[in-house]
């Protein structure tokens, strides 16, 4: 029997991840239980938000480097509009944060799919154009908890159920809900389909007729537009919003895609294994602060190794499987 | 009129503009202290976009670039602090530069994976090792020669730094327009493959690319750590932005094959002109870097811009 290797790549995963739990259990006192899943599946639930938008934009053979200046600019707008209209009902929030959020991804994707620019360097730029927005209207000031409706700071730690100890929170059933969605958009409907075509296939995906420029403007406004869910959560869970709010979470949203297996020449890859992907960096992340053995400070060198390991196997191991010569361009 | 056809001598045409904009705007613009300053205060990322522009030529990208320097003087800072002997410091600094750069290479051109991806992922391992030395901490106890080099005029008012600059831009210019191997970074860049069929070393030179940026990222580090006295680990975070905008305004197509080293040279002139006249009026740095990706964004779309005047010249004649 054959495994398909979507699922493959899925069961691999898994398995890293089940061993990476194990291996800090074995080396940290009283790592396992249910406050490691408290603690950690807020902050997963905002990586795999910003994940799934960029594993989008990812498939088109593009990538969204300015998602952690959108994350800081919805949390930052969303919130001061919060203080200014208290009474706002809440289900509209979160709309009102992806709406924000979409004009962003709105304008990486217009001068993307219309001007064919490279989304590197366009989204290297709004990275620091969105950013400096935030800083100009933040003139200094900054959103502090007391300031937001008690509802809202509330959220962020409100559970929809609980299994026994373990506390499942609403940020981590709409975060879930959000990467179900986006799994059954891509794989059962025609309109997710193209995403894979032009990622996979540029010319031939021309030649059938797909739309690549509207198909890449929409990735980037799917990737803005949950980067301002994300942003409305980070809202919720801090409170506090600074000019530096969501600096750095671009990196581990590429790492968490890269890392679930998305292919990043375009064209493959699966969400749910970004919600791994996503899963094992907050995790390996926040363990190695606990981890005395070595210092904090690897975070970041990590993350970086991590994602060139993941890149380096799956690039050798599809080539392999592909018989292709090394060398030449993917 | 026929100059100003080429994008240097449009380049050029903007320099002056932005030059005449800010020496009405501010007295102190034109003075030989400003320009020294406005030189000094980004003397170690015009360096780096000078391989920068080889490496974007080459039809590649450096996005470690910064993560290098910061390692290197990160690195510099720790040894010093171990008490190990400064130039003893800056040889392992430049070695460990050197290092990074085979690195990004080994993955590069040895397994033949994407430099953007290869680099974006030790952009970010790079600058981990350098938090990873450093920590929390700042560093600043370096030898009193190291300070002065950094610091100090060298020949009258003009510090070691920028000497250095000129030396490189001057050897960076002959060797792109002038040399065999120059030649071949275009010839790569515009077509990988007739290169390789031509049996050009293609490998090779962008193996040296790849390590000749990590040596001289990790040579301006050390200008860095120079210049501010310290080092901490965020120190040049974010730098590789100005970096590319300049490499890019000054005419270099992101997609290889195409550029000048005088394009860059212009294009690094108009970015330190642009950031110090708007520092002149007080405007802060992140709306300064804004600026720049504004900027950034413009300069990629330069070929179409030009497309597009073109087309409007032809309709009016």
């Amino acid at each position: 029997m054959r495994i398909p290797l979507g699922t493959l790549r899925i069961l691999v995963l898994l398995a890293v991840f089940a061993a990476t739990v194990l291996f800090f259990a074995s080396q940290i006192d009283g790592y396992l239980n249910a406050r490691l899943f408290n603690r950690i599946s807020g902050s997963v639930a905002v990586i795999a938000l910003i994940a799934v938008g960029q594993a989008f934009v990812v498939l088109t053979r593009n990538i969204d480097l300015s998602i952690g200046s959108v994350v800081g600019c919805t949390a930052y707008f969303t919130g001061g509009i919060l203080i200014a209209y208290p009474d706002l009902p809440p289900l509209l929030v979160p709309l009102l944060a992806m709406g924000i959020g979409a004009v962003f991804g709105a304008v990486n994707g217009f001068l993307v799919a219309r001007f064919h620019l490279p989304s590197i360097i366009v989204t290297l730029a709004s990275l620091a154009i969105f950013r400096s927005i935030l800083v100009q209207s933040s003139d200094g000031s900054s959103i502090t908890t007391d300031r937001l409706p008690t509802w809202l700071t509330e959220f962020a730690t409100t559970n929809a159920f609980t299994l026994g100890e373990l506390q499942i929170r609403w940020i981590v059933v709409i975060s879930i809900l959000v990467v179900l969605i986006a799994h059954i958009f891509l794989t059962r409907f025609r309109a997710g389909r193209t995403f894979f075509a032009i990622g996979s296939n540029p010319d031939a995906a021309a030649f059938a007729g797909i739309n690549a420029g509207r198909t890449i403007f929409l990735a980037f406004v799917i990737s803005g537009a949950l980067a301002g869910l994300a942003g409305f959560m980070f809202l919720s869970r801090f409170g506090n919003i600074t000019v530096v709010a969501g600096l750095g979470l671009e990196l581990k949203s590429v790492g968490a895609v890269v890392v679930g297996g998305v292919n990043i020449f375009g064209g493959s890859g699966n969400v749910l294994g970004v919600l791994i992907g996503a899963a094992l960096i907050d995790v390996i992340d926040t363990s190695l602060v606990r981890w005395e053995v070595v210092s904090a400070f690897w975070r970041e060198a990590v993350l970086g190794l991590l994602i060139l390991l993941a890149v380096a196997a799956d690039t050798l191991l599809m080539r392999r499987l592909l018989n292709r010569k090394p060398g030449g361009t993917p | 009129m026929t100059a100003l056809r080429s994008w240097e001598g449009f380049l050029f045409a903007v320099l002056i503009l932005i030059y005449a904009f800010n020496a009405w705007n501010s007295p102190v613009f034109l003075t030989p202290g400003n320009q020294i300053n406005m030189f000094q205060l980004s003397v170690e990322k015009i360096i780096v976009a000078l391989v920068m522009t080889f490496v974007t030529i080459n039809g590649e990208i450096d996005l470690s670039v910064a993560s290098v320097m910061g390692f290197a003087a990160c690195a510099f800072g720790w040894l010093v602090q171990a008490g190990v002997p400064g130039l003893g410091a800056v040889a392992i600094a430049l070695a460990i530069g050197l290092m990074c750069g085979a690195f990004n290479a080994l993955f590069i051109v040895g397994f033949g994976i994407p430099s953007l991806v290869v680099t974006l992922a030790t952009m970010i391992a790079f600058r981990g090792f350098a938090r990873v030395l450093v920590e929390d901490r700042g560093i600043s106890d370096f030898p009193d020669w190291f300070d002065r080099l950094g610091q100090a005029g060298m020949i009258g008012p003009v510090p070691f730094a920028m000497i250095l600059f000129a030396i490189l831009a001057v050897l960076a210019v002959l060797t792109l327009q002038r040399t065999a191997f120059g030649r071949k970074v275009y010839f790569i860049g515009a077509n990988r493959a007739v290169a390789e069929y031509s049996g050009l070393d293609v490998r090779a030179v962008k193996a040296k690319i790849f390590i000749a940026s990590g040596v001289i990222s990790a040579l301006a580090g050390l200008l860095f750590a120079a210049r501010v006295g310290a080092v901490r680990g965020d120190i040049a975070n974010g730098f590789e932005l100005d970096i590319i905008t300049m490499v890019l305004l000054g005419g270099v197509s992101i997609f290889g094959g195409a550029g000048t080293m005088s394009g860059t040279i212009l294009s690094i002139l108009i970015v330190l002109a642009l950031r110090n006249g708007m520092a002149l009026v007080n405007i802060t740095g992140h709306i300064q870097t804004g600026v720049l990706g504004i900027l950034l964004v413009l300069s990629v779309m330069v070929p179409i811009i030009r497309q597009t005047g073109g087309r409007l010249i032809a309709r009016v004649r």
